[in-house]
């Protein structure tokens, strides 16, 4: 039976590992990220879940573990936030690179230094070339919800890709929310078992990923980058069946909410992009025409998507929960390369915010939002990076 | 299972894969540079020659000694270094 509980993200993204029934578990306990591998423990040890919890001595372990699992065909799943996420790097491209569907929830920490256990998107975004999936929630259904689609998506043979979900901090992982819980048959209809493209076998053995001379590893990183493409083509499939099943739908790629007139659109991710709507709300009421766009899907990069919505629109206003030091915001960066050839492209302009969990409440965006106006009643954009609530 | 000749992308597999063969690198032997050398004589059967040879390129024979694959030994001296009683020597290849 479908039932709806109330219950953190964190707990939500063990809920869903249950319901994508992986059977195999690598994990590593990180703030704020603890509470998704003591949810599945508990489902593992009451004997709910069928599945091989393996606890490790490091996020190295677990990723490399979850690829070992994943090359031997079976379905995989592990957690992790900042610092682990961050010493899984290397096998991160191992596992991209050998094309394994290991989906990975990531809760957003901010790096030290200084330590932070508060979210922003550093962690995650900067394992952005890494050939993962990346996907972003903005509430705890839409965590449930595209666990269990980036397994989907992920097992598709025309992607054979790794995905991390991830989730802000404490905003989410923490927070407790009515999530609807869907029936396990109609979830085992939707998500068939993972059959693998390959399989580690004794009685038919090689290896895989093993070293390549200069004359093929070029048409091995394309095909990772083709695989990215064909993702882009299935997510919103993918997103909109989930819909008609399950009755949540996200938009595929990019959530918009009220772009359609919009002279202006406030471009984000993450929860950001949820809080973003009531400041729409409140402008519209005031006769301005601003809309939010939320990228859901950060990689691959919705340069399409972003496109249209240029066309569009007269001014995009990107705000990150990121920086990349010496530039801005990724999200800034990725819209300005989407819509540098088009014609008539918006002018947009870059925000930094809520670094190290600094609150981005409706009024903050509000404050974003004031400031884009005015620079496109200017037609010029008089900053292009502007730290939002920066002290002097 | 990658062979020799280059293959049209659209005919490659998503990941290299590997079966295992026989040298595939051809016979590395010729890399080497100092050829170990067995003194029997001296040999006590210890086998650690055999465990420590990078390569598996040491074959243990029956009786425990062992017999260098010259074929395939790429002359690093582990063995040599590690024989306890000193039964293998490093000699340098002849041009």
């Amino acid at each position: 039976m479908a039932q709806t509980i109330i219950d953190t993200a964190n707990h939500i993204a063990g809920y869903a590992a249950k319901a994508a029934r992986a059977k195999v578990v690598a994990v590593y306990p990180i703030t704020p990220q603890t509470t998704v591998v003591e949810k599945i423990a508990e489902f593992v040890d009451s004997g709910k879940m069928d599945a091989e919890y393996i606890c490790v001595e490091s996020e190295h372990s677990a990723m490399v573990a979850c690829i070992a699992a994943a090359s031997a065909g079976v379905r995989t799943f592990t957690a992790t936030s900042a610092h682990g996420l961050a010493l899984m790097h290397e096998a991160l491209h191992w596992a991209a690179g050998s094309r394994l569907p290991i989906v990975m929830v990531v809760v957003n920490r901010a790096m030290g230094a200084p330590w932070s256990i508060w979210p922003d998107f550093s962690d995650s975004l900067s394992q952005r070339d890494t050939g993962w999936i990346q996907f972003y929630c903005a509430d705890n259904q839409e965590v449930f919800d595209t666990v269990i689609q980036a397994y989907k998506l992920c097992e598709d043979e025309q992607v054979f890709l790794p995905a991390m979900i991830c989730l802000e901090g404490f905003i989410l992982s923490h927070t407790y929310m009515p999530v609807k819980l869907p029936n396990q048959e109609e979830i085992d209809a939707f998500l068939p078992p993972y059959k693998s493209g390959w399989i580690l076998d004794v009685n038919n053995p090689y290896s895989h990923s093993n070293l390549v001379s200069p004359e093929w590893y070029m048409e091995f990183r394309y095909m990772i980058h083709e695989a990215m493409e064909n993702a882009k083509k299935l997510i919103p499939q993918i997103d909109k069946a989930y819909g008609k099943h399950f009755g949540f739908e996200y938009g595929g790629l990019i959530e918009k909410y009220k772009c359609d007139d919009a002279d202006l659109v406030l471009l984000s991710m993450g929860t950001i992009g949820g809080e973003a709507k009531l400041t729409v709300e409140k402008l519209r009421k005031e006769g301005l025409k601003v809309g939010s766009a939320r990228v859901r899907v950060f990689r691959p990069f919705p340069v399409e998507e972003i496109r249209k919505l240029a066309a569009e629109t007269q001014m995009i206003a990107t705000i990150d929960r990121h920086v990349s030091f010496g530039m801005e915001g990724f999200l800034a960066t990725e819209v300005k390369a989407s819509v540098f050839h088009e014609k008539d492209s918006p002018l947009v302009a870059g925000f930094v915010a809520g670094l190290g969990g600094r609150d981005v409440t409706a009024q903050t965006i509000e404050k974003i939002a004031e400031k884009s106006l005015k620079w496109l009643r200017m037609g010029k954009v008089e900053k292009e990076t502007e730290w939002v609530d920066l002290r002097e | 299972m990658m062979g020799n000749t280059l293959k049209p992308r659209k005919e490659m597999p998503l990941t290299p894969l590997s079966a295992p063969t026989f040298g595939s690198m051809g016979k590395t032997g010729s890399w080497r540079t100092f050829r170990p050398q067995v003194d029997y004589s001296k040999c006590t059967r210890c086998t650690i020659c055999w465990i420590y040879c990078p390569d598996a390129a040491i074959k243990r024979r029956e009786d425990d000694s062992p017999e260098i694959d010259y074929d395939y030994c790429k002359g690093c001296g582990i063995c040599a270094n590690e024989c306890p009683v000193k039964a293998i020597t490093m000699h340098r290849e002849e041009q």
